[in-house]
């Protein structure tokens, strides 16, 4: 799997022959479609659109409960002061997470491609794990350590420590291929070691830097649980506040309102960066030349020893103590761990399932049949991204309790609001794997007499296996380590492990808690560095693998 | 081409694996979900405290053979999302840490009349005026404070007093409690709401950075000295002893003096949702909640609330209710739906 394709996969698919818009030509092999729409196939072009609706459903309810409010109320409520404290904490929170995860990530990234470190193999798996640790246990592990971690700076260091992989993956993944021979050239002509850093290398990791940090807003924009446990007061921890007790639905549909938006920037700036990124992606890389450290090994090691310890020592050896520690002995046990493990399984499996399933037609089609409408259905797919899971999960129960009423705190709930949530994450993953396929195999079947539906199921899908395995793995992960909507839609009666911690972790049973914690990391650290492993041996995990995988740690 | 054939292979495994799962999570799912909850059973809407609900509802079920589905949130959200589901909630029954909570819902007419026998088994003072919820137990709010860095002679004898800038960066808050509330309404029904919310806005200054999402947290971060003295009710306190143990306790309680409009009897107390298709199997949950048995089990778990049936005695580590003097003011009429504190708070720009 071509690490280029990888790192571009939020980007737009690259230009088709025959011009931008033009009808592709695609008469051959839509021949044998009973029916074509403009062109496309019918019936995938159908179904397409019939999912693309239904990922946007929850926009639509959050702009007609928002209606239902008023626009003349949700005006003045968007520009009242608190809109713009909690803007102000995002920005303070934004400015000082980017530029502290950019120079951890870079220089991450630079002793790990870019010099003889020593286990570099070791490293690569180590700075991205995590990832896989949701931000709300790493709030929580820190909280627990000292009071003093809470705030600006509590939130600070947990989103820096928990995010920074968002940005070390792009900008490895650009080191990796960045011309080398151009810093020598630049150190011949007598540039010293940084002006040459800055002149050549930095413009070729540039977008990368710009897609990572992004990457980094969008999962702070949709961070819950680590800052209610932080005490840092943002848009999703009053959104959920003021819904939750009625005191202002019109408020909280507000304050949705922007955060949408703001997230929505993040995701466009996201596309852009990443489209400019992989128009670099084609320079042929001058060979790789590794930078000799001599004595510097010492400093690099352990500044790469640190950051593995903060990032990944601290959560996992808090984690163990509390383990250790005996059950605070405050009543009985109530939430039986199998139980909690078995629903979080279930719900999680059919997400990924759904997820999976829907998001085949949009990525076949883009891939299949380039063309206007195509890549515009694939790129509303992607918007998804911008939609965080507790606006989602407000929304849908706005709408079952209204309209659908049967589906409200119903497990059919929780499972459709992991699937729009985790459905560019599915898309992202069959899109990869997918634009590989040789096409000539899926026509060949074709002109041996096999129908479209039969080629597809004999030849397209069976290639496709691992994007279609991939897409399975990662929702499901991701699934695994959600807490802000399921903490709204969860059944009666129902309790995942998710919920089970944060009930335990709000009443300061922390050692109770931990249980719950630790099988969540299990079920999401293992199968992850070794889904990591296998989606792309030799070099470090995939960049949409890491990318989609915060998706769950952020903690959506 | 060999290796890519392999990982195909591979991803077969892993993907009719996943479709496995998948098919098994669904068939479980078809059976666990469905279907109208059968007669003999019961979904309980719960803001109390989670181990004591769950220890009440083992015995309920093992005594009448009425299954009992509980969804736990806090109240205020439970309240609300009871007003958004209305004639159509789940829910059958309503436990509740408050009053407030279930006044609300009592003037939204969403609560059904409680069975006499089950609110004669109570002191009338402690439930509903209006005989649609009865009360099951009893807090009372109190001081915390570090004992490393503070004296008792030392703690202020009424509620206004944590007002004094003497108290600035040394307080510390949950407003977002609901718990909080009562006291508000306490002191803005004996003050004026004027100086209930200047008092809020002082409090609030000198908590500062301490305020905390809830009274757990508060009566922890006093204990380990982060934070010298907080308002709570007294069952934090004794839960964090029974948490952390004696040896570990680096704090003490504290009451006002007698009467003050801080001193605050908070009564928790249980409804049947008017819309509830299972009335009589509601009504058995909340005679249990009141017979003795129930209420034992409240005297006797590490809940450190005061059992409100007459001839239960407290968990032998509290003092006596009798022994406590909270404002006598303090009706449960007057506390009310709490609507009051909340606008307060929001005016302090605290909830």
């Amino acid at each position: 799997m071509d690490s280029a394709e990888l790192t571009g996969v939020t980007a737009p698919p690259p230009a088709v022959a025959g011009g931008r818009g033009e009808p592709p030509v695609r008469a051959s092999r839509s021949f044998g479609f009973a029916r074509t729409i403009r062109g496309y196939p019918a019936g995938l072009l159908l179904l397409s659109c019939a999912v693309t609706i239904a990922v946007l459903l929850p926009v639509v309810f959050l702009l007609w409960q928002a209606a239902h409010a008023g626009w003349g109320t949700i005006w003045p409520l968007i520009f009242r002061g608190l809109t713009w404290t909690l803007l102000v904490n995002t920005v303070q929170l934004a400015v000082i997470v980017t530029v502290c995860a950019t120079v951890l990530a870079f220089g991450a990234a630079w002793l790990i491609e870019r010099t003889d470190v020593p286990l570099r193999r070791f490293w690569r798996a180590v700075v991205v794990l995590p990832l896989a640790i949701p931000d709300f246990v790493v709030g929580y592990t820190w909280s627990s350590l000292s009071p003093a971690v809470h705030g600006l700076f509590g939130a600070s260091l947990v989103m820096t420590l928990g995010l920074y992989p968002l940005v070390y993956l792009p900008v490895a993944a650009a080191l990796r291929r960045a011309d080398a021979t151009l810093y020598d050239v630049a150190r011949s002509l007598g540039c010293g070691r940084l002006t040459a850093m800055r002149r050549t290398i930095l413009p070729q990791i540039r977008a990368a830097l710009l897609g990572g940090s992004l990457m980094v807003l969008l999962g702070l924009l949709a961070e819950y649980g680590a800052f209610e446990i932080l005490r840092f007061q943002t848009f999703t921890t009053e959104i959920f506040t003021e819904f939750n007790l009625g005191i202002d639905p019109a408020a909280a549909s507000a304050l949705s309102l922007v955060l949408v938006l703001l997230s929505l920037l993040a995701v466009g700036g996201e596309l852009m960066a990443t489209r400019s990124a992989a128009a670099r992606a084609g320079r042929p890389a001058g060979g790789v030349r590794r930078y000799r450290l001599g004595w510097g090994v010492v400093p690099a090691l352990l500044s790469l020893c640190a950051l593995a310890g903060l990032g990944v020592g601290v959560p996992l050896s808090t984690l163990a103590y509390w383990l250790t520690q005996p059950a605070e002995n405050i009543g009985v046990q109530t939430v039986p761990l199998l139980g909690a493990a078995g629903y979080t399984f279930e719900y999680s499996a059919l997400a990924a399932l759904a997820a999976t399933v829907a998001a085949f037609p949009v990525a076949f089609l883009a891939v299949r049949y380039p063309g206007r409408l195509s890549r515009l259905l694939e790129r509303i797919g992607y918007l998804v991204q911008g939609l965080p899971g507790l606006v989602i999960a407000l929304a849908l129960t706005f709408f079952a309790v209204r309209l659908l009423y049967p589906l409200y705190q119903s497990a059919a709930m929780l499972v459709a609001a992991y699937a729009v949530m985790f459905f560019p994450m599915a898309l992202i993953c069959l899109r990869a794997s997918l634009v590989q396929l040789p096409r000539r195999l899926v026509d060949t079947a074709r002109s041996l007499g096999c129908s479209p539906l039969r080629a597809t199921l004999r030849v397209t899908v069976p290639l496709a296996a691992p994007g279609i395995a991939a897409s399975f793995a990662l929702v499901f992960l991701s699934a695994v380590t959600e807490l802000t909507a399921t903490l709204v839609l969860v059944p009666t009666g129902v309790q995942t492990l998710a919920t089970a911690f944060w009930g335990y972790q709000s009443e300061i049973s922390y050692a109770i808690a931990s249980r719950y914690a630790a099988v969540i990391v299990l079920i999401a650290v293992i199968p992850g560095v070794f889904m990591s492993r296998w989606l792309d041996p030799g070099r470090s995990s995939s960049s949409a693998f890491g990318l989609a995988l915060r998706r769950g740690g952020g903690g959506r | 081409m060999a290796q890519g054939g392999k990982r195909v292979r591979k991803a077969w495994r892993v993907m009719s694996l996943a479709a496995v799962t998948g098919m098994l999570a669904a068939v479980t799912a078809c059976g666990s979900g469905g279907g109208d909850a059968p007669a003999n059973s019961l979904v309980l809407y719960n803001g109390q405290h989670e181990q004591t609900t769950q220890a009440l509802v083992n015995a309920f079920e093992k005594q009448t053979g009425i299954t009992v589905t509980i969804r736990s949130d806090d109240e205020d959200v439970l309240a609300e999302q009871i007003m958004q589901e209305g004639s159509k909630s789940p829910a059958d029954v309503f436990y509740t840490e408050n009053s407030p909570a279930l006044m609300k819902l009592a003037g939204q007419h969403l609560l059904a009349p409680v069975a006499a026998a089950a609110l004669a088994a109570v002191p009338s003072s402690v439930s509903s005026p209006d005989k649609n919820w009865v009360g099951v137990s009893a807090r009372v709010s109190a001081l915390v404070y570090n004992t490393t860095d503070l004296k008792a002679s030392q703690l202020p004898s009424s509620v206004m007093d944590l007002a004094n800038p003497k108290w600035a960066g040394k307080l510390g808050i949950a407003p977002g409690e609901t718990d909080f509330q009562p006291i508000i309404t306490s002191i803005a029904d004996t003050y004026g709401s004027a100086a209930a919310l200047s008092w809020l806005k002082a409090v609030k200054a000198n908590a500062g950075s301490h305020d905390y999402p809830d009274n757990e947290t508060l009566t922890a971060e006093v204990n380990s000295g982060q934070v010298e003295i907080g308002l709570i009710n007294h069952y934090y306190w004794y839960r964090l002893r029974a948490q952390l143990g004696a040896s570990a306790m680096h704090s003490a309680l504290r009451f006002f003096a007698a009467g003050d409009a801080g001193y605050v009897l908070d009564v928790s107390g249980a409804a049947i949702l008017a819309s509830s298709t299972h009335q009589a199997a509601a009504q058995k949950f909340l005679a249990f909640l009141v017979s003795a048995a129930g209420q034992r089990i409240i005297a006797q778990t590490d809940s450190f609330e005061y059992p409100l049936r007459p001839g239960v005695a407290a968990n032998p580590q509290l003092p006596p209710l009798s022994s406590l003097h909270p404002d006598p003011a303090d009706t449960i009429a007057r506390l009310g739906d709490g609507s009051q504190a909340l606008s307060l708070l929001q005016q302090a720009q605290l909830g």
